[in-house]
């Protein structure tokens, strides 16, 4: 296994390099001089030329490239280019918030979709499996935009049983006052997709050949169900968390904006609206590395799940 | 043994069907497929003759007052519009003398007779309109065809811009493997490696900065298509790494076939029912990307009218209960994927009966 896990990061030697060159590409060659954006309006070329000079846009793209790669391995992206703070804080200090509000959602989610995946999976064909599809159908056709603000609005403001928005010092006053809307929400919106993937999953498994055995060998129904075909499900269950587990540290950005959660998405909403360079390019960067260590995790853990999987 | 052997009679010349004539006639059998299919053809053809100016041609016109109310609510109480009204008589009250300190004085007599001479006529606003007035009395009625013309044709053309891309990438990688395939691949994993929605913004974030992306609604096409080719890029790769060692395409080599004619006129029309459910399945995600882009004002311009920025103004409007803008996007905006969701499904079932 070790030598598996040494070969897998070997491999992603190359794609960091892509990436680190595509972000290059995208920022400092097409994005090109960053003095007109960060002096403003009102400047003269002798400040320009000075910006060009401490940001080093005035040195030729090779030796750019060279400090890129320098900021990506010793974690210093400099400052941001709006407020002067330091960009590894930013991106320090944002992570908790994003995930005060994305844990909960993965963990209440999953253990929520899949439940109602298998009981609907098992009462397949019936009137009640179909009217969940067609209410699961149309409710991912809904903008997620237009959930947020109804709900906000009859939540928050009509209702008044949550802040609108908000955020405190306190972990324990964020977990339960302000971050309980916004995980509903998430959790309201994500269960339609993830129904329907996880009742296909079952239903690939319902179908095998060991499930009849299990019923033929007279085993209660809640006993095939819920050890034999869950257990089977799980590995593509297992493929689909490992997939949407880098998202949960961008967090869903527009709950963040709507509910004023200073966290990761927000930042980067904020980043792109201020063409605040440096915090896009340490965050897309850091996410990506950190995608490609969670896909290993993932694959790694496929051995724990199945154990017909074998590391080549 | 002297048996003759006949020919045996030919038999009767029937033409079979082609891919697309099978794949019509299951379609046809399919009541969602075809109801789905009515729908979003109605859609289409909203957007067609909104563009054309057929209908919604005066949609920025102030036609209502302030917040007009839907017709079937026609005579509840409008605060804002009154509010309005109000503000619009108190600035009829005729200005304090100054005439004694004032140097044009003099001529505002002849200044009013040239004013008295232009006939102006005092445009009577609606109170109400067919689904409602927004902050400026514009009718959300026309708003919507209008806002449905830049949200679909921004999806469709970014879905047709995203699956080119893929499919001519993934035919080069699949036809050619290789280096080209081992290029491609490594650049495939470069871009998924990202999160998705990180990749838009940071895409969105040099178009905003630069302009380098065009003006008007060219951006946000651009910034979804350069990001959205890896999926049919994957497809397309696997399907031609299957057809290019059939006996077909060999028999197209024999016959001195080029190797652009083997990929783009021999394989191409075999895997182009892969293609298509991308592009009707990149059509949705796209018209819902554009909407949160322009919402967070990534996407189209203010001086647009989308579904996205109706919703943008309609997280305001909530607050003081005018919610018809919001249920007029929103409910158009439903409508029309769940149509082209439940089309996609029924095309695939169409164009793949092996997967069903």
């Amino acid at each position: 296994m070790t030598a598996y896990v040494i070969r897998r990061l070997w491999q992603m030697i190359p794609t960091i390099a892509g990436v680190i060159l595509l972000i290059f590409f995208l920022f400092n060659w097409v994005g090109g001089d960053p003095a007109q954006v960060l002096a403003g309006k009102i400047s003269n070329p002798e400040q320009i030329a000075n910006i060009r000079k401490q940001l080093g846009v005035d040195q030729p793209y090779w030796y750019q490239l060279w400090v890129f790669v320098q900021q990506v391995f010793t974690f210093d992206f400099g400052r941001s280019w709006s407020t002067n703070e330091e960009v590894s804080r930013i991106l320090l200090t944002r992570v908790g918030p994003t995930l005060t509000i994305m844990i909960p959602v993965l963990v209440i989610e999953t253990v929520l979709a899949v439940l109602f995946a298998i009981m609907v999976a098992y009462v397949r064909g019936s009137v009640t499996d179909r009217t969940i599809m067609i209410v699961c159908t149309v409710a991912m056709s809904i903008s997620f935009l237009v959930y947020i603000i109804v709900f906000q609005w009859l939540f928050g403001f009509i209702l008044g049983w949550f802040p609108v928005q908000g955020w405190s010092e306190s972990f324990w006053k964020n977990l339960f006052t302000y971050a309980p809307l916004p995980i509903m929400l998430a959790v309201f919106v994500g269960l339609a997709p993830q129904l329907r993937l996880y009742r296909s999953f079952f239903l690939d498994e319902i179908n095998q050949d060991y499930v009849r055995t299990a019923r033929a060998k007279g085993l209660p129904e809640k006993k095939v169900m819920l050890k034999h075909v869950l257990r089977n499900a799980m590995i593509p269950i297992l493929t689909n968390i490992g997939i949407s587990l880098p998202g949960i540290f961008v967090g869903s950005f527009l709950l963040e904006v709507f509910f004023s959660v200073p966290g990761l998405g927000r930042e980067i909403i904020t980043a792109v609206n201020r063409s605040d360079f440096p915090v896009i390019k340490a965050v897309t960067v850091y996410l990506a590395i950190l995608t490609m260590l969670i896909n290993l995790i993932v694959d790694v853990m496929y051995k724990y799940v199945d154990p017909r999987v074998s590391f080549k | 043994m002297s048996a003759v052997l006949t020919n045996p009679p030919s038999p009767p010349a029937i033409e079979s069907p082609g891919l697309w004539t099978l794949a019509w006639r299951r379609l046809r059998q399919d009541t969602v497929g075809m109801v789905s299919l009515v729908v979003v053809a109605f859609f289409l053809m909203m957007m067609a003759s909104s563009y054309f100016g057929i209908v919604a041609k005066d949609w920025a016109r102030e036609k209502g007052v302030s917040y007009a109310n839907p017709s079937f609510l026609a005579g509840a109480e409008n605060l804002e519009a009154q509010a309005m009204a109000k503000k619009v008589a108190e600035s009829k009250v005729p200005p304090v003398d100054l005439s004694d300190i004032d140097p044009l004085a003099p001529r505002y007599k002849e200044w009013e007779e040239r004013a008295a001479k232009i006939a102006v006529t005092e445009v009577k606003r609606a109170e109400s309109l067919p689904l409602g007035g927004d902050k400026w009395g514009r009718d959300v009625l026309q708003k919507v065809v209008k806002g449905s013309e830049v949200s679909i044709f921004v999806g469709i053309t970014a879905a047709l811009f995203a699956t080119a891309l893929g499919t001519m990438l993934g035919a080069a990688a699949g036809y050619w493997g290789g280096w080209v395939n081992d290029f491609l691949e490594w650049f495939y994993n470069v871009f998924t490696s990202i999160p998705y929605i990180l990749l838009i913004l940071a895409f969105a974030a040099v178009a905003a900065a630069t302009g380098k992306f065009g003006k008007g609604i060219l951006p946000i096409v651009l910034i979804l298509g350069l990001t959205g080719w890896t999926g049919p890029y994957r497809l397309i790769r696997a399907e031609y790494i299957k057809h290019g060692n059939r006996e077909y395409v060999k028999a197209a080599q024999a016959i001195g076939a080029s190797n652009f004619s083997r990929m783009f006129v021999h394989i191409l029309p075999n895997v182009s029912h892969v293609a298509l459910v991308q592009l009707s399945q990149h059509t949705v995600q796209f018209i819902k990307a554009e909407v949160i882009l322009s919402f967070l004002g990534f996407g189209v311009p203010v001086d647009m009218v989308s579904w996205g920025t109706m919703l943008a103004e309609a997280q305001n409007e909530l607050v003081i209960g005018k919610w018809w803008q919001l249920f007029a996007a929103g409910a158009a905006m439903a409508i029309l994927v769940t149509a082209f969701s439940l089309l996609t499904d029924s095309l695939r079932d169409a164009l793949d009966p092996k997967l069903k």
